[in-house]
């Protein structure tokens, strides 16, 4: 490890900025909801910018040991599971999800993408997450581990589950359901 | 040869292994079809969610995303707000000259509307221009879509004037309730972050209603420009000095005065 405790991330205006498209990107499919994904785009920002100011050595070992990049996806996670918990108790997620993601843009087969889009909604968000990281984040295994703060094993355990259950539900199988049935918003 | 696990099956669909146990793993594989599927599904796993959001990716940051690198917006706006209310409370005489009447006509209820209403849109600048999140309700984005509702809202046909000239660009704009029925705001913003609103009524119906010069109002850092003109009336407001409030309140006149 060639970090020394001066080794806060090299954090400017410009170089966070070159990473936005990517916490989009990853928010969207992580709370299927382009909006949402967005705010927590917004709130990781402006958390890493507050942090980063309250930054002092020995403070945040994710922040020591990550490059910019998966340090600012680990503020996300962070957000992102605070805020699960936060609506753990208020009632069924929003019905828009997916729906405001663009349907029309580049996937090659927009039947392929909805049924994946749909399956991806179906995982526990703790494998989804770790699916994303791994998959189309390219985070190495270790990484995704320190990122969410979970042994390797974990994060291999729930990418095999993840990956077996997308299969699944690709595939049409019927599953139970692991998440809150969608609530119809009036 | 070490023994195969699963991990290495996710290794291999993920790029993950190095040169050797990879040969090996590749070796192993050729006589395991059931497993060679699995991480070649596992595989086109990976590729199907890149394939996914892409988009995200080649669309412009928003404008609110880029706001939230800056510093923190300071705390005085909720001090100005209140400054703002306590000030109007204590009534604004002296504004006679140009006094415009309710819609009931009776001239013992004239209202100083003009200023009320100057009052009304450097209130509701404050409270919304410091907004991060939520700026605006329908942003500049979906221009004919905010022009065309709020037009429908107010019951007459509104345009949302451009600013760039002075430097300030579109950032959308919202519709918010007013004494005698719907008002809408439209938000500017420069590059240095700074914004300005515009602020629009209808004209009550039946009201005496005469075009006015502009008039000038300030409460703390917050300033306006408002003025009536045809059956509308507007007001610009921004934390600006009153000569550059002024040059876009100008251009404002000049584009859908006309």
């Amino acid at each position: 490890m060639t970090t020394s405790d001066s080794a806060r991330p090299n954090m400017d205006r410009d170089s966070i900025i070159a990473h936005i498209p990517r916490l989009r990107r990853y928010a969207r499919l992580l709370t299927g909801d382009a909006h949402r994904a967005d705010d927590l785009v917004q709130d990781t920002l402006e958390r890493a910018m507050v942090k980063w100011a309250l930054w002092q050595p020995g403070h945040d070992a994710a922040m020591r040991t990550l490059q910019l990049r998966a340090w600012l996806f680990t503020v996300m996670h962070n957000l992102f599971v605070n805020q699960l918990r936060g609506k753990a108790q208020s009632a069924a997620r929003e019905a828009v999800s997916m729906d405001d993601v663009d349907v029309e843009g580049p996937g090659r087969d927009p039947g392929l993408r909805l049924d994946m889009e749909r399956a991806l909604r179906q995982l526990p968000h703790d494998q989804l997450e770790v699916l994303l990281l791994v998959g189309l984040e390219d985070f190495s295994y270790a990484e995704a581990a320190i990122l969410i703060d979970v042994p390797i094993g974990t994060v291999m355990s729930r990418l095999s589950r993840a990956r077996k259950r997308l299969a699944e539900l690709m595939e049409g199988a019927p599953v139970r359901t692991a998440r809150p049935q969608l609530k119809v918003m009036k | 040869m070490t023994m195969m696990t699963e991990d290495d099956l996710h290794a291999l669909a993920d790029g993950r292994l190095g040169p050797e146990r990879r040969a090996e793993v590749e070796a192993w594989l050729v006589h395991q079809p059931e497993a060679r599927a699995k991480a070649d599904a596992w595989r086109a796993q990976n590729d199907a969610l890149r394939a996914l959001a892409r988009e995200a990716l080649d669309e412009p940051v928003p404008q609110r995303l880029l706001s939230a690198l800056n510093p923190r917006r300071q705390r005085w706006v909720t001090a100005a707000a209140a400054a703002l209310v306590a000030s109007v409370t204590m009534g604004a005489a002296g504004w006679f000259g140009h006094a415009w009447y309710a819609a009931s006509g009776n001239s013992t209820t004239v209202v100083f509307a003009a200023k009320r209403f100057a009052r009304d849109a450097m209130s509701a600048h404050v409270v919304y221009a410091p907004e991060v999140r939520h700026p605006v309700e329908v942003a500049a984005a979906e221009q004919q879509h905010l022009v065309q509702w709020l037009s429908k809202r107010l019951g007459t046909q509104l345009k949302a004037p451009v600013l760039q000239a002075q430097g300030f660009d579109l950032v959308g704009g919202r519709l918010l309730p007013g004494e005698s029925g719907a008002r809408a705001q439209f938000m500017y913003q420069n590059t240095a972050g700074e914004r300005v609103t515009l602020y629009v009524s209808a004209m009550p119906k039946n009201s005496t209603a005469v075009p006015t010069a502009f008039r000038f109002e300030s409460n703390g850092p917050v300033s306006a420009f408002y003025w009536i003109d045809r059956d509308l009336s507007y007001a610009l407001s921004g934390d600006l000095t009153r000569a550059r409030l002024l040059k876009l309140s100008e251009l404002v006149y000049s584009q859908i005065g006309t």
